[in-house]
């Protein structure tokens, strides 16, 4: 077991560099440098200054020296010009002339800094995270209880009109993207145009202070579209449960089917749900980025939003970097929940 | 003129789509006379749910064709017309000419475009790019899956792990990558579009050469052929002048892609490719073990005679059924993209840019919103019930 996880373990710091490349090599091609030149010194600059201008920072370098920089495993560009004044990469938070450390990349927690946001990109994504946390936090509360009870319900009795019902309405909720089901919520509940305005449309206060009325709607539209698919795996193995040999002798001794259900079946039909509740995380970063855009909360999907689209390349970088973090980690997390739960399945 | 009452707009938009109820006739009455002899096509009548999926996916089909070619559409998709900006559903037009509609029927937007116009063309969209682009993954995914599932070895891992990596990457954070305005200049999308339509020529090639390479009198016009319209039809398709890629001389170039489409069609079949790889491989691994794929290694067919003639026919079920989910995921991943203004132009009538610009007034007007939300929704809805439809009845035998 040990060395499974250490295998997937090293697995996965192979995929973080790769994909943290890629992303890095995508946001340093050379028409966004342009752009950066031009947003952060002067519009109206030649491109012959523009090019000096990306010189004189370091960006014209190979790609891959200057993502060894990022990382943090090789010293930091430094440039010395015609003054003698030394000016580089890990000269940001001191002043000229004062010794600034030999490397300053994300293994020594230096994220970058925001030019959209004019901050250490570090502080805007532990601000930023936390905020999607606590909507995360309470779209897995609504969520995953929900799709277990209505999943075990549909594939308690499979064909009955419950199971129908159940079904459908998996179905339809699979069916429906967020910024879909989101913009027929808040038409619904939230407009004044159709007046029953029980919630708010926007999520922004709830920022600070969220409830009910302002932290429902996103969290429901989050979960809707998640609920569906882990519905239907629960479903699905819960009847494959209810058919099984040790489920028919229960029944033929007499046991109350509430009992069998509870007791039998129950922790048998669980552990492929588990799986997909823990590779639903990738999903749900998407959604949260479309509802905190919808909503308007300024979470980590926003963040990504504004970076991506202010050509924001430092804090890019930093929300991808966490991003495929989590992505992995709950691969991960998965695959050894998975084994532990299901003791047919040998590691080898 | 008075504007309409519920009913009558509910009349009105009934008759503008009667091409699509009549087409919609004729298919069912069709098929459910012959359904005997139509195979896993016809079983589909057999289930009800089946037969609401494929209704509901044949009227989205119908109306992005009879839309293309000006049938149902009530205005120009694009002309303003002034007075009508955020007008309600029913409101008549300030002055009609001749022959013109009459009325906006759900309503104008806030540039005073036709809604129902704009939904029936981005049904269009849909339509054409959607399955496309599904096909195009389906393609990449079996013809890098079949090899790594049946050789299994070093091949295998490098395969699953470049397509981990992929379905690694938040899909939202790699289409900012790849579909914004500067990376699009750089022809980074055009060298991948370069790289994945080639993969359907290798499918196509590989097919019939391990079917006919015993017949080299009959495979060889074949294979010219057939490979001389495709790569033909590449070239045309993946040079643009003016882009990154530009290699046939103009007059040789039959069709252009728009660039923003190409760019959409590139990074949807990106994002799918992997699953679908996922999927064969796994198929490929389990049927590999056959006694059929024995019998055909003991007769000496060749490896890709196995993969493509035994492996591929026997694993058509779920890779069937996978199709039509992938074609709704497809369609949710295009609306996702309109949503955030990415790749497609920003008047482009489609689903997900006219979801994104309705929600800006959601509030105190909703008729802009509301029907390209549901035309997405019933759209991605029919063709998961058709993917339930033929899993059921591909069970059956």
């Amino acid at each position: 077991m040990g060395l499974f996880i250490l295998r997937r373990a090293g697995i996965m710091l192979i995929t973080a560099l790769c994909l943290t490349f890629v992303v890095f090599f995508l946001t340093n091609l050379y028409p966004n440098l342009e752009k950066l030149g031009k947003t952060q010194g002067n519009i109206r600059m030649t491109d012959a200054q523009v090019e000096t201008w990306l010189d004189r920072r370091g960006y014209l370098r190979p790609t891959v020296v200057k993502y060894g920089e990022w990382l943090g495993v090789l010293p930091g560009f430094t440039y010395t010009d015609s003054d003698g004044n030394l000016t580089g990469r890990c000269f940001r938070d001191s002043q000229p002339g004062e010794t600034a450390p030999r490397f300053c990349g994300i293994l020594q927690g230096n994220w970058g800094y925001s030019i959209v946001f004019k901050q250490p990109a570090g502080e805007i994504i532990a601000t930023r995270l936390t905020l999607t946390g606590k909507l995360m936090f309470w779209v897995m509360v609504l969520m995953v209880p929900t799709a277990l009870i209505v999943g075990v319900l549909a594939g308690m009795k499979e064909g009955s009109r419950t199971d129908r019902t159940l079904t459908t309405f998996s179905i339809v909720s699979t069916a429906t993207p967020e910024y879909v089901s989101g913009v027929i919520l808040i038409a619904v509940f939230a407009s004044s145009a159709v007046g029953l305005k029980w919630f708010k449309g926007t999520a922004t206060s709830a920022m600070d202070d969220a409830n009910f009325s302002n932290f429902f709607l996103p969290v429901l539209t989050i979960s809707l579209y998640g609920m569906g698919y882990i519905a239907r795996m629960t479903r699905a193995s819960m009847t494959e449960v209810m058919t099984a040999q040790y489920i028919r002798t229960a029944r033929l001794k007499g046991v109350r089917f509430s009992s069998i259900v509870l007791k039998h079946a129950l922790r048998n039909a669980l552990i492929a749900p588990f799986t997909v509740i823990m590779l639903q995380f990738p999903w749900l970063l998407n959604g949260v980025v479309i509802v905190e855009t919808l909503f308007n909360y300024k979470g980590f999907g926003w963040t990504l939003v504004q970076a991506a689209g202010n050509n924001d390349i430092e804090l890019l970088l930093a929300v991808s970097v966490v991003s495929v973090i989590v992505v992995l980690v709950t691969q991960l997390i998965s695959d050894i929940g998975y084994v532990y739960l299901n003791p047919r399945i040998r590691v080898s | 003129m008075e504007p309409l009452t519920i009913m009558e707009i509910a009349v009105r938009v009934f008759y503008q789509f009667t091409p699509v109820w009549i087409s919609l006739v004729i298919l069912f009455a069709v098929s459910v006379a012959f359904k005997r002899r139509l195979g896993l096509y016809g079983k589909l009548f057999d289930s009800p749910i089946g037969m609401i999926g494929f209704g509901l996916v044949m009227f989205w089909v119908f109306t992005g064709i009879f839309g293309a070619l000006d049938l149902i559409v009530t205005h120009d998709p694009l002309a303003q017309i002034s007075g009508m900006k955020n007008k309600g559903p029913g409101t008549p037009l300030p002055s009609v000419e001749d022959g013109g509609y009459g009325w906006y029927l759900l309503g104008g937007d806030n540039l005073a475009r036709d809604v129902f116009s704009r939904m029936i063309r981005g049904a269009w969209v849909v339509v054409q790019i959607a399955p496309l682009a599904t096909l195009f993954a389906f393609m990449v995914g079996i013809t890098l899956g079949l090899p790594a599932g049946y050789y299994g070895g070093r091949l295998d891992t490098l395969l699953s792990f470049l397509a981990n990596l992929i379905l690694a990457f938040p899909v939202i954070l790699l289409f900012y990558l790849l579909v914004t305005p500067e990376i699009v200049a750089t022809g980074v999308p055009n060298y991948m579009a370069t790289l994945l339509f080639v993969f359907p020529i290798i499918f196509v090639g590989v097919l019939l050469n391990s079917r006919y390479h015993t017949q080299p009198r009959f495979r060889t016009p074949l294979l010219a052929g057939v490979l001389g319209v495709m790569v033909w039809l590449y070239l045309s398709l993946i040079s643009e002048a003016g882009s990154a890629v530009s290699i046939l001389p103009g007059a040789l170039d039959i069709f252009d892609i728009p660039g923003g489409i190409l760019v959409v069609f590139v990074s949807v079949v990106f994002v799918n490719s992997p699953t679908v790889f996922r999927i064969v491989r796994g198929l490929a691994m389990d049927i590999k073990t056959r006694d059929y794929v024995a019998a055909a290694q003991t007769r000496g067919e060749g490896p890709w005679y196995i993969m493509l003639w035994e492996i591929l026919p026997n694993a058509r079920g779920p890779l069937i059924v996978d199709f039509c989910l992938r074609i709704g995921y497809t369609t949710i991943l295009l609306g996702t993209l309109g949503f955030f203004g990415l790749g497609l132009p920003p008047e482009s009538p489609d689903w997900g840019s006219t979801i994104n610009e309705g929600r800006k007034l959601l509030s105190i007007y909703l008729h802009p919103a509301l029907p390209p939300a549901f035309a997405l929704l019933s759209l991605v809805l029919g063709l998961n019930l058709l993917a339930d439809g033929l899993r059921e009845e591909s069970l059956k035998d």
